[in-house]
């Protein structure tokens, strides 16, 4: 049985790479801070409404590419046969994001539920594409997520979207090259993490303690949120903040600065060939990830198996037990679906019931959102062979309690990733500036939103 | 090949005379017809995919639509803009440098390939020319995933093999790099394409003209140059003009090879690139149609001036 499970693991982990990918490139989500007073409280929907809709055939469209989410929503059916969803993956991260956008725009076409990053839910919202999912019992769920989740989904009274997983960050590393190169523990602080890198270059001159992606804004977003900055907000109407300066923001800048100028990083570009094969060749001997990375690095570098470990992100200040957020994704449901009551039901239920969210978490891997899984025995005691044994899921649960809340997106994250590989990624690639790159890209974002018609703070 | 042109064209046959007025009426109106049925799927596929989108992205470019606030009628401000538009300006240039360094490689390539293969002193003829145009055949997608591959800077077989001679293989897709590996991609891909066109230009040589040559004492290499050379330049034109639009279109190779190196290879590093991100990153539809037309006026102007050189050298020789 257990060898069973395992092999169908490592063979599903191999699937849901490609998936994890796009939530790699994802990031946080669509909270908006306190701004919640302009959205009027919709009207309850009733029970027998909700059972009235349940139980007449209903033909509902979803988008999204999540490997394998036909065995959640054959559940579904099972659950209500008079409901016939149909699956469809139109791609994935921008594809599916533009393909959607187009549809919405058209007024054909577009799916009742979608698959919806955190930090793509304000653009959606931007275009009043989402519908409110509170009066169809979707405010009950807010005890059942970690604080930090629910304020990417919420706006006051109002939620967009229901979480399905998410990417608290924490730090796979190499033991054993570690241990070779006189490193005995994870450094737990970022301090103790320069240190280390310095020692273990000096060992390794053709190799890294880590390497930070120029093109990779989500986990420089993730590097962020756990300083405590709060770059981004947008209030849901016509106001957003850019805020790249003050302290929060230096202390992380200044911080890889002086790691890429002592050459104590690469800068390679992730998710590519060359990046995979200096994860498995050990050119990297860590790499400081989310949630999904542990399952994604497994598909990745499978001759190492056994070797590498999970700890915390360093931290700060000593003592400290912060982290940020990666990636992970919700199911929204469209503003023009003509079946609210049974799209709503659809997010929520996948997501929510027993069955279909236990194994979005032990299928398919992707790491829960929702707290009932996160408890789940079932989940958290998954020993993982290739961190030799250790309960990854167990390390990544407790992380996800550690996530700051209140970190904003803008509604334009699309235009302000790619702005970043230009900005930011070219400082980091040539090892140059990083403060003048941060700077330039914080210029470019305000022009951009002053353009587009915003108010910008 | 040359026998059939020296043959009469068998559509030259006409019905006997005789009877001709009579008959003649009445078959021209339903053979007009037919020849309208016959052209009418490609006419309705080419206003529905071609004329309709062109007339709508022309009209697109007149208004600004904003994130906020909504849409706007502007009349030509996008070209305006586009016109001092730094990235798009560079962009222009960049693939004009792409022309000027690939194209005449290219062009060179396929015309050496096509007179080798003409010659008919290459044993296995067949093989070699299928293996020439092999590459276009391979979508252009697939090849810029593959050469991706074969450019890794660490673990790349180039960087391996020069590695391994104890050298070290530019790093193909840095700065100073990335626009020569696209048109090796380019030229890869496209030079058994030319070749072709070339190759048949070639075939229809009467070869008359060689055997007269070789009786006043011409070498191969004589012929090639006061024969076949001036016989296929309306086929080079030809293939030139595609190139000018191939290039000035360039897209897939940057577009895929822009996740290799998102530094090097911006957003806007082709202007069909700049405009297929403007219109689905930056959400500015309007500007990106702008983009398209000007970058369309660009292309049929080059194209314009090749074409006007080349025919007033023929005028001249």
């Amino acid at each position: 049985m257990r060898t069973n499970q395992r092999r169908a693991a490592a063979f599903a982990s191999v699937v849901a790479a490609g998936s994890l990918v796009l939530a790699a490139c994802g990031g946080g989500g669509g909270d908006t801070g306190e701004g919640g007073d302009d959205a009027s409280p919709a009207e309850e929907v009733s029970q027998e409404e909700i059972d009235e809709a349940l139980s007449t055939p209903t033909q509902l469209l979803f988008w999204t590419w999540v490997p394998d989410i036909q065995n959640q929503v054959d559940l579904f059916m099972e659950e209500y046969p008079e409901i016939d969803v149909e699956v469809v993956n139109v791609g994935q991260g921008a594809d599916h994001y533009q393909k959607l956008r187009s549809a919405l725009e058209a007024g054909t076409g577009a799916p009742d539920v979608a698959q919806m990053e955190f930090q793509h839910i304000s653009s959606f919202r931007l275009g009043d594409n989402l519908m409110d999912l509170a009066p169809y019992g979707a405010g009950e769920l807010e005890g059942d997520y970690p604080e930090w989740v629910w304020s990417q989904v919420s706006d006051g009274e109002a939620v967009y979207g229901i979480p399905q997983d998410v990417g608290p960050m924490g730090n796979l590393y190499r033991e054993d090259l570690l241990t070779e190169a006189g490193i005995e523990e994870a450094p737990a602080t970022w301090e103790e993490f320069e240190a280390a890198a310095r020692t273990y270059r000096e060992a390794n001159p053709d190799s890294y303690l880590t390497n930070l992606p120029s093109n990779q804004a989500g986990q420089f977003m993730g590097f962020l949120w756990q300083a405590g900055a709060r770059p981004f907000s947008y209030d849901g109407a016509e106001t957003v903040s850019i805020n790249l300066e003050g302290p929060e923001v230096d202390k992380v800048v200044e911080y890889w600065s002086r790691m890429l100028a002592d050459d104590l990083v690469s800068t390679d570009v992730d998710f590519t060939d060359q990046w995979y094969q200096g994860l498995s060749a050990g050119k990297y001997a860590s790499w400081q990830t989310a949630a999904w990375g542990p399952v994604f690095l497994q598909g990745t570098a499978g001759n190492t198996s056994g070797l590498w470990r999970a700890a915390p992100l360093p931290q700060w200040e000593a003592g400290e037990n912060v982290s940020g957020n990666w990636g992970g994704s919700t199911d929204a449901v469209m503003s023009t679906t003509e079946n609210p009551i049974a799209a709503a039901e659809l997010a929520k239920w996948i997501n929510t019931a027993q069955e279909p969210a236990l194994r979005l978490a032990t299928e398919q891997f992707l790491f829960p959102a929702y707290t009932p899984v996160l408890e789940d025995p079932a989940f958290l005691e998954q020993e993982a062979e290739f961190y030799g044994g250790q309960k990854v899921n167990q390390l990544f649960s407790e992380i996800s309690e550690t996530v700051s809340t209140d970190f904003g997106w803008l509604p334009f994250m699309d235009y302000a990733y790619s702005s970043y590989t230009e900005t930011v990624g070219k400082a980091i690639e040539d090892r140059g500036d990083l403060a003048a790159g941060v700077q330039a890209w914080q210029e470019d974002l305000r022009s951009y939103a002053e353009d587009q018609g915003f108010t910008v703070e | 090949m040359s026998t059939s042109t020296t043959s009469a064209p068998p559509g030259a046959a006409r019905p006997p005379a005789a009877g001709r007025t009579g008959r003649r009426k009445s078959l021209q109106r339903p053979e007009k017809i037919a020849a309208y049925l016959f052209v009418t799927p490609f006419f309705l596929i080419f206003l529905a995919m071609i004329v309709t989108p062109l007339v709508y992205s022309g009209y697109l470019s007149f208004f600004r639509e904003q994130l906020i606030g909504g849409d706007a009628f502007v009349g030509f401000e996008n070209y305006a803009d586009a016109l001092q538009d730094s990235a798009f300006m560079s962009g222009v240039l960049r693939v004009l440098r792409f022309f000027l360094l690939q194209v005449p490689i290219m062009l060179a390539l396929s015309v050496l390939f096509a007179l080798v293969l003409d010659s008919g002193r290459l044993r296995l003829q067949r093989f070699v020319r299928l293996s020439i145009f092999v590459p276009y055949a391979v979508p252009s997608v697939i090849a810029a995933l593959m050469w991706g591959y074969l450019y890794g800077p660490d673990f790349g077989p180039f960087a391996q093999l020069a590695e391994a001679l104890g050298g070290s293989a530019p790093r193909f897709l840095s700065g100073q790099w990335a626009l020569a590996s696209i048109a090796n991609i380019v030229t890869w891909g496209f030079v058994g394409y030319n070749m072709i066109i070339l190759y048949a230009a070639l075939r229809s040589i009467p070869t008359e003209l060689y055997e007269a040559a070789r009786i006043d004492g011409a070498g191969e290499v004589r012929i090639a140059r006061s024969i076949k050379l001036p016989a296929i330049r309306p086929a080079l034109v030809l293939t030139l003009i595609f190139s000018v639009i191939g290039s000035f279109q360039l897209f897939n190779e940057p577009s895929l090879l822009q996740s290799l190196a998102p530094t090097v290879i911006t957003n806007a590093y082709t202007p069909n690139l700049y405009a297929y991100n403007l219109a689905f990153v930056n959400q500015e539809i309007n500007y990106a149609a702008a983009i398209a037309f000007l970058l369309g006026f660009v292309i049929m102007i080059v194209s314009y001036v090749v074409q006007l050189s080349s025919q007033r050298r023929e005028r001249r020789s």
